[in-house]
């Protein structure tokens, strides 16, 4: 097992790895996820973006989330083609309504160190989707 | 000569601190933390710091690694000193553009532009 406290299953395509609220767990999680998507042959740039916004989701989920609960768990799940990656990452918090988060680079919020993570996930992949509830992220980047 | 502690390689030339990330990935947060605590103390102990940090290295940084910068450079700037950034690869200066950081930070293409700034 490469990650930490990771159990893992397969089905037909999906890959489940959950994790602990630990980030060295998560460290190990994502390195599996982006060997996968470097067998698959993808592009520098989009395993760049894959990378980028893994980080921010799980970081999400752990932090804001589960609030570094390290008895709570990160689902990830994931589905790695030769066309596109997507990719799953669920916490155990209460969720969160996407459309609240302010627009980090207007003047007064500019200066903050934090609330940028959402808007660099939108920007370098093909779809960032959210449950109902606010608590998952689908993260989704094409082969292309 | 260069002083290296942990993953940051520290130079002393003339007034100006030159710090090289030995990290090529500054993603997640304890590799952060880590590197914030080391430029911290640097602040801490040197009012007026003028700081030169090198991105030559650096292939991957995160929001978290933004936000070390932003409260790197508010702390260095309320002690009277100057934070410069240089070669920053084209994928990364994308993540400064589209967070509009590239407004808030001075950033130039090569170490002898960003000594010759301050």
């Amino acid at each position: 097992m490469a990650a930490k406290d990771a159990g893992e299953k397969r089905d037909t395509a999906m890959v489940e790895v959950v994790i602990s609220t630990d980030l060295r767990a998560a460290r190990a999680a994502e390195e599996r996820i982006l060997r996968a998507v470097e067998a698959h042959g993808y592009r520098r740039e989009a395993t760049f973006a894959i990378r980028l916004s893994l980080e921010e989701a799980i970081t999400n989920a752990v932090k804001h989330g589960n609030g570094n609960d390290r008895s709570k768990h990160v689902r990830l799940r994931y589905h790695i083609t030769d066309k596109e990656a997507v990719i799953y990452v669920a916490d155990e918090g209460p969720g969160f309504n996407p459309g609240t988060v302010p627009d980090p680079t207007t003047p007064p919020r500019l200066s903050l160190p934090s609330g940028r993570g959402i808007m660099l996930m939108r920007a370098y992949l093909d779809e960032v989707r959210y449950n109902r509830k606010g608590n998952e992220v689908c993260l989704v980047k094409k082969n292309e | 000569m260069g002083d290296v502690k942990a993953k940051l390689t520290v130079t002393k030339e003339g007034e100006i601190h030159h710090v090289e990330f030995g990290d090529r990935k500054i993603l997640d947060e304890l590799t952060i933390t880590r590197i914030g605590e080391q430029l911290n103390e640097m602040v801490s102990n040197e009012p007026n710091l003028r700081l030169l940090l090198n991105f030559r290295n650096v292939e991957h940084l995160s929001s978290a690694a933004l936000g070390m910068l932003i409260t790197l450079d508010k702390q260095v700037k309320e002690a009277g000193g100057q934070l410069k950034l240089s070669n920053i690869r084209s994928q990364i200066f994308e993540v400064f553009k589209i967070t509009r950081l590239n407004r808030l930070f001075e950033i130039y293409d090569s170490t002898e532009k960003a000594m010759q700034s301050f």
